[in-house]
């Protein structure tokens, strides 16, 4: 593994970890405004200042990290298992089957750019953090119906599948008994671009106003709320710490993307 | 010749393809509004009449599409066609006319808003798009002719970083440091020509790093190919090896990932125009459509982008073949 994957896991580690013991962590209601306490530069009380409204931005931050990690999981965890079931059935049975899903379906799907079906579905669809994760899995489950679709065309080749036909295996057992286990191994790499590109988007949306609704602490909310001049003016510590925080959790998925494909494809390691 | 003829038809045929399905999606989409759009759009304290009026001025009245599953009376389903008197048709009669319909606030064309608006997004995306090649050709190629060493590991990093800082980041930062403390640049608008530079960057930052990526991924591999040694064998200086010969087999890639990546321009320029308020089809559909419910608006203007965006990946691609003759054969 290199360096910077290392860097990557680290940053990650840190993060899943503030997710998990956040109302240990933060000393303050992410909610409570207290207007006598606005735009207070960063201080041993408020260690990244407070907002235009007087709201802890270090607590804040920290229970962003619950929305961002929440939102990667789910999003990653879905868009891949829908991606897998779709891809491996296109490329396992070919034909019209394949022409249809992977000429067709994922191409239309590829033809829109991402974020802006995201937007679109949640314009219509109205914001909320449901509907959002629900967009961005539709909009998410393509890239790895692709990448399988490409393993199994390969794998399905191997002596060992035909084998097992020979054995009399049915074609679902031959497909996620022999097939999958040995066709997944890149689906890491995409998981962790994957992760990165979630947490990316949810900030976006929730940037535009299409996320999560406002009180809540979404890293992207943070830096909307932020970023009119007055606020910008008084406390540039209240972009500038949501921002870090989105940016190195993005770089940290990223690393270890970079990390594991490099890991995994010897070619590029020599390079 | 032959087999040319049926490639480009076999293109043109998937393209219309898509353009369907994106226009069907785009059409049904506005399905999806929970509860009633009229309602939406007019709020709560509207009439019946005035909302009965608006359902029909706007063609809400109507099915939505061929056939639905009404509930009847004691709560069983029932298919019911409705032939081709239905919204999606209008919409489609509509669309080949030139007209995405009316806005549901202003009552104005959408078409003709749109066509006000196109012209500062594309605008802004090209203007992007220069200078992400101008910092990310040079950075690319010194990267990739030092490879290994501190100042192409240091520059593989920063373009990581360059990737993972969103827009929204850094564009408030980049208002922060010109507009507000040293005050050279406006923080938002479009009047005078220093308006775009802070918009273009900040959308062309992550492009940058990205092509800087795959310029230097492109010129490492070239550099190792048997050309090059013929080129340094007959005594070139290893300036013209670089610009003369490898750069330009090197950039072909990059031409691809550049027309791929002005239809993300576009779709990402939804974000930069909000942050600057750049009066394009972005800032349109955020805040003209999406703020105020605007449902006309909204399908109008994601119509154009996605097509915008199709038509360009479209046309990239059979720029690359034309510039590499090995996809051509193969």
């Amino acid at each position: 593994m290199n360096r910077l994957a290392i860097i990557g896991i680290v940053i990650v580690a840190v993060f899943v970890l503030v997710a998990v013991f956040a109302p240990w962590i933060a000393h303050y209601d992410v909610g409570t405004t207290n207007l006598a306490m606005r735009y207070m530069p960063p201080s041993a009380a408020h260690w990244f200042g407070t907002d235009s409204t007087g709201r802890d931005i270090f607590s804040r931050v920290v229970f962003g990290a619950r929305i961002s990690l929440e939102v990667g999981v789910v999003v990653v965890a879905v868009s891949a298992f829908v991606g897998t079931i779709i891809g491996a059935v296109a490329g396992y049975y070919s034909g019209w089957v394949d022409s249809v899903l992977s000429g067709y379906l994922f191409n239309v799907f590829l033809a829109f750019p991402g974020l802006l079906l995201a937007i679109a579905l949640v314009a219509f669809l109205g914001a909320g953090l449901n509907k959002l994760i629900f967009a961005l899995c539709i909009i998410g489950w393509v890239g790895y119906a692709r990448l399988i679709r490409a393993q199994v065309l390969k794998v399905r080749e191997y002596d060992f599948v035909q084998a097992a036909r020979a054995l009399g295996a049915g074609d679902f057992r031959i497909l996620f008994v022999h097939i999958l286990p040995n066709a997944i191994q890149p689906l890491i790499v995409q998981a962790s671009l994957g992760m990165a590109g979630a947490v990316l988007s949810e900030a976006s949306l929730s940037f535009l106003g299409l996320g999560v609704p406002p009180p809540a602490p979404s890293w992207g909310v943070m830096i909307e709320e932020a970023r009119d001049l007055s606020t910008l003016q008084a406390a540039p510590h209240a972009l500038i710490f949501p921002g870090l925080a989105i940016a190195l959790t993005v770089l940290a998925f990223n690393f270890i993307g970079d990390g594991l494909r490099e890991y995994l494809d010897p070619r590029q390691r020599r390079r | 010749m032959k087999y040319k003829l049926f490639g480009l038809l076999r293109r043109v045929g998937f393209l219309i393809l898509v353009v369907w399905t994106v226009v069907s999606l785009v059409t049904l989409l506005i399905e999806l509004v929970p509860g009633d759009p009229a309602v939406a759009v007019l709020g709560e304290q509207a009439t019946p009449e005035q909302l009965a009026q608006f359902r029909v001025k706007h063609g809400l009245d109507r099915p939505a599409f061929f056939f639905d599953f009404p509930e009847d009376n004691s709560g069983q389903r029932h298919f019911r066609w409705y032939g081709l008197n239905n919204r999606y048709d209008d919409y489609w009669i509509a669309l080949l006319h030139g007209d995405l319909g009316k806005s549901f606030r202003t009552e104005q064309p959408v078409i003709q808003l749109i066509f006000e608006r196109y012209p500062a997004t594309i605008e802004l995306a090209v203007t992007a798009m220069l200078i992400a090649i101008s910092i990310a050709v040079p950075l690319g190629v010194v990267a990739g002719k030092n490879r290994g060493t501190l100042l192409d590991n240091s520059l593989s990093v920063i373009a990581l970083v360059g990737i993972s800082l969103p827009s929204f980041v850094i564009g408030p930062m980049l208002v922060y440091v010109f507009a507000v403390k040293l005050g050279w640049l406006a923080p938002s608008g479009r009047f005078v020509w220093s308006d775009i530079i802070l918009p273009a960057v900040t959308l062309g930052a992550a492009l940058s790093a990205i092509l800087t990526r795959m310029v230097r991924s492109s010129v490492i591999e070239e550099l190792g190919e048997g050309y090059v040694r013929t080129a340094r064998a007959k005594g070139l200086s290893e300036r013209a090896v670089v610009y003369k010969h490898v750069l330009k087999n090197g950039l072909i890639p990059v031409v691809t990932v550049l027309g791929l990546q002005l239809g993300i321009l576009l779709a990402g320029a939804i974000i930069t125009e909000k942050i600057f308020g750049w009066p394009g089809l972005g800032l349109l559909l955020v805040e003209d459509g999406i703020g105020k419910r605007d449902y006309r608006i909204v399908q109008g203007c994601v119509l154009a982008i996605s097509t915008t965006y199709i038509i360009a990946n479209t046309l990239t691609d059979m720029l690359y073949r034309r510039l590499d003759p090995r996809i051509r054969v193969s």
